[in-house]
């Protein structure tokens, strides 16, 4: 049912990369529990503008869970505490009256912060280009039932491809591993008969690459899966081991 | 032969589609056959704008790219892959038939041109339907891991307004599988240097130079700064423009702006009136709300649509008196399966929507406002098991369950219906040319092959259709007669013109320093959209709506209030820009629905139904898209008129009661 809360936000507010920031806080009063996360930071930013300030600025688009570009760092995990849901899925009724919620961005050095909650991915995007993909040119693919392929692995893959790179995993990580990211690709690839022509190559070419933009080590923590909105596992971080020492076997 | 391919014919009083001539099945090998082709050597010269990352737009740039073109890509999110394709759920269809349930390329065919009441063009949705299977057999080859049946095949489930299984899906995930299918497509050609991408950048213009697209000037959404681009081709695919409603299925970037600015710039705006209002959303629920969600269509096949039998119990219901489980099995009204035997719950989208809201407008709407009906599945999980429903819609029951605090395993969902998708879009020739030479339009951004309604799992098929197997084509018969054309400086005065055009635009908003704010105006908007140019339309509040508009344009550029400066990021001043426009496509959507005096497909005119409330065609005087010319600020546009001859199909009433 329906009831209203007041809550406390201590806000991450930083200009620009490259000043210093620091934590605001705002008082919110009678927040419908039935508005998600972000409408409540929409009310704060009419509020704002009311009062002529800069709205507090933050990624944001499908607001339906898929989309991956929603990012907040909510009372220390990424997308908030609840499991399986990304920021723009967590609704006021998940907080108590009197609460203080602490937003920050996800914080890694791979993801450097633009303003306030709103940081810059675009490393994942270099790591898919450096080899996440089949490579086949548009036109001239076979029949779509040419090669059949069992359930399981179609369901295995499709669980691995699930993957919204919203980057949860990696703010989370002590280390800053983006290895469950690269994993759910490699994974998804190398069960599939298509993907498995190039599943060496795929390997060593996305792990070098995560590893030349500044993500960190993966020491099985564990904490990517837990705090995954699509509740990847990290079996597909073992499958990448194998992929990737296979490969290097190999050479 | 194919006739007129001629690109450097000017515009004609009558618009011409330029449809190859032949058999119907013939036309596009005829078309592909005989048009002009660039050699690989000027390829590598020619150099393309693709606007958008979502299915058409990456499935483009990527296919581009492949061939040898020099493209810059652009998109509005942080990454290619955020597109709103991604939040597609239920399918895409093709005439594959493997299923052996009677399918085929021409069925196909004839359920697009029906679902869309006969108001698309025979030839575009014929290619369609030929290049669809191919687009399938591409998504498998990138690795796409749609659903499979235990022998390996791939599945298929049926969807609204078809009576074969033709949908392949991937979970309730189609459109996130798919664009990263092209994602990934397109990241190898970024990885490889042959797309150039521009993430956080939005197109604010076109760049005309010899009246030809040669460029555009964008805003950088992180520096703020206007930058200037120049190509020899440009290729807009930035969705459609269902968020001038405010509250859509849409995601919050989707945006008009791009389209508008190239009416504005000559490209001539087709069917603005056709707007898919989608049966199976979440209900809305507060004032505070930012957007509407989808359930896919694909519960339709497992859930049943009904509202209470008797008024009483409907007010009982809405008053929390009363749960939906406590009504008997004969106290419930299935009022698609009574209205619609042969289709029930299948029948297409602007038909379910719109029965209802008449339902609902009649007193027996559910939820607390009462402008919901139950999408019931406990007749599915009696028959098949609650798992086999998981592993159907295990995400979609979730989502529910996250937005509403109920669990639809339990209880039925509330679903009304939203806007969703628009079928209206910039005109296009078969070529995907707009009227402006070198200007292409691909996707949800273009008008052309969903007449007046949209059948499910077709958008995803027309996204990629455009982008895979038609463009890439088209546009080199067109970019045949550049090889010649240098690369042009973008210190052109046309170039310069653009960029101030748009610097004065921006500090005209910036200077207003008025006390509302935008999403403040944009709300006031969606909702005279909703109440008068939304499911059932009159004369009367069309005529009020336009009146309505203006006075909101004038709330707008007197009142808004952006704070911050314009060269910084400023999201404010984004979505300022976006208003603006979305003010335009508003008034633009009143004006067609006023000037279409029938009912077809998305739009319901009120005063023209059959006695049992079907929308009513009148062909004899609307056959024709329509195709509105900007005239200038303050002028009305002209109305053109794309005759609309069927000559392989008969046109009827449609009928999907038998």
């Amino acid at each position: 049912m329906e009831k209203n809360i007041n809550v406390t936000l201590k806000i991450w507010r930083q200009a620009s990369p490259k000043v210093k920031g620091e934590f605001i806080s705002y008082k919110m009063d009678n927040v419908p529990t039935d508005s998600s996360f972000l409408e409540m930071l929409d009310v704060l930013n009419e509020r704002l503008l009311k009062e002529r300030k800069e709205p507090v600025e933050f990624d944001h688009d499908c607001r339906e869970g898929i989309c991956g570009m929603c990012s907040l760092y909510i009372n220390g995990h990424p997308h908030g505490k609840d499991g399986g849901t990304t920021t723009c899925q967590l609704h006021m009724r998940r907080f108590s009256n009197g609460e203080t919620i602490v937003i920050e961005p996800f914080r890694s050095a791979a993801f450097p912060v633009i303003k306030d909650l709103r940081v810059d991915r675009s490393a994942f995007d270099k790591i898919i280009q450096s080899g996440g993909y089949v490579s086949v040119n548009t036109g001239g693919a076979q029949d779509g039932n040419a090669i059949p392929i069992s359930k399981i692995d179609a369901d295995e893959a499709m669980d691995a491809a699930s993957c919204i790179g919203c980057g949860a995993c990696v703010a989370t990580c002590k280390n800053g591993s983006a290895m469950l990211f690269v994993a759910a690709k490699v994974s998804q690839l190398s069960l599939l008969p298509q993907g498995k022509v190039e599943r060496a190559a795929r390997a060593k070419a996305m792990v070098s690459k995560m590893d030349e933009l500044g993500f960190g080590n993966c020491t099985n923590t564990g904490s990517c899966e837990a705090e995954c909105p699509k509740s990847i596992s990290i079996s597909h971080i073992a499958r990448l081991n194998r992929e990737y020492l296979n490969a290097k076997f190999t050479d | 032969m194919a006739k007129k391919q001629d690109t450097t014919s000017v515009e004609a009083p009558i618009i011409d589609a330029r449809i190859p001539a032949g058999p119907l099945a013939e036309k596009w090998s005829n078309y592909k056959a005989h048009q002009k082709l660039v050699n690989p050597s000027n390829k590598r010269r020619l150099d393309i704008i693709v606007i958008g990352t979502g299915l058409a737009g990456a499935s483009a740039a990527a296919s581009l790219a492949e061939l040898g073109f020099n493209v810059l890509n652009f998109c509005i999110q942080d990454s290619p892959r955020r597109a709103h394709s991604i939040a597609a759920q239920g399918g895409i269809n093709a005439a594959k038939n493997y299923q052996n349930d009677g399918d085929s390329v021409y069925r196909l065919f004839y359920d697009t041109i029906k679902g869309g009441d006969y108001r698309a063009r025979e030839a575009n949705v014929y290619r369609l339907a030929e290049v669809s299977n191919n687009i399938i057999d591409q998504c498998v080859a990138q690795g796409v891991p749609f659903a499979r049946e235990y022998g390996g095949l791939l599945d298929n489930r049926s969807f609204g307004g078809a009576q074969v299984s033709r949908t392949f899906y991937a979970k309730g995930q189609t459109g996130q599988q798919l664009l990263l299918g092209a994602y990934s497509s397109l990241s190898r050609q970024i990885g490889k240097g042959a797309v150039k991408l521009y993430s956080r950048y939005e197109m604010l213009d076109v760049v005309i130079v010899d009246g030809r697209a040669r460029g555009i000037i964008a805003r950088n959404l992180v520096t703020g700064k206007t930058e200037r681009f120049s190509a020899h081709a440009v290729v807009v695919g930035s969705g459609g423009y269902g968020n001038a409603f405010f509250l859509s299925t849409n995601a919050m970037t989707s945006n008009a702006s791009a389209a508008i600015q190239i009416y504005k710039k000559g490209a001539y705006f087709a069917n603005p009136a056709y707007a898919q209002i989608h049966p199976t959303c979440i209900p809305v629920h507060g004032e505070y709300q930012s957007k509407l969600t989808l359930m896919s269509e694909s519960l339709r096949n497992d859930g049943r649509i009904w509202v209470p039998k008797k008024k009483e119990d409907a007010e009982a219901i809405r008053a929390g008196k009363l749960k939906p489980t406590d009504l008997k099995e004969d106290e419930r009204d299935y009022y698609l399966e009574r209205r619609y035997p042969a289709f029930g719950n299948l029948v297409p989208r602007d038909v379910a929507s719109r029965a209802a809201k008449e339902r609902c407008d009649a007193g027996f709407g559910v939820g607390n406002t009462g402008l919901a009906v139950y999408l019931d599945f406990s007749d599915s999980i009696k028959r098949h098991g609650e798992a086999t429903i998981r592993a159907r819609y295990g995400n979609l029951f979730q989502m529910y369950d996250k937005i509403v605090d109920e669990n639809p395993y339990n209880t039925p969902m509330m679903i009304y219906p939203a806007i969703h998708y628009t079928m209206g879009g910039v005109w296009v020739d078969y070529e995907l040319q707009t009227s402006i030479k070198g200007l292409f339009c691909i996707g949800e951004a273009n008008f052309s092959d969903h007449g007046a309604n949209r059948l499910g799992a077709s958008a995803l098929m027309q996204g990629l259709a455009d982008g895979y197997f038609v463009l890439p084509y088209t546009i080199q018969n067109y970019l045949a007669d550049q090889i010649q054309v240098p690369r042009l400086s973008t210190d052109l005065p046309e170039f310069e013109e653009a960029d101030k055009a748009i610097k004065s635009k921006i500090e005209k908003i910036m200077k207003i320093q008025g006390d509302r704010t935008v999403d403040s105006i944009h709300r006031e908007l969606g909702l005279v959209m909703w109440d008068f140019v939304g499911m059932g339309r009159t004369k009367e509040g069309l005529e009020h709506a336009l009146e309505k508009i203006k006075e909101i344009r004038k709330t707008f550029w007197t009142k808004v209030y952006v704070p911050g400066q314009s060269v910084d990021m400023n999201s404010e001043l984004e979505k300022a820009l976006r208003v603006a426009d979305f003010i335009e496509i508003g008034e633009l959507m009143a004006r067609d629905s006023l000037m279409r005096e029938e009912s077809c497909g998305g739009h319901f005119r009120e005063e023209y139904q059959t006695p049992d409330g079907e929308a009513l065609r009148n062909d004899e005087e609307f056959s024709f898209a329509s195709c509105w010319k900007y005239n200038g600020e303050g002028e009305a546009p002209t109305l053109l008129k794309e005759p609309l001859e069927y000559e392989f199909v008969k046109r009827q009433q449609r009928n999907y009661k038998a």
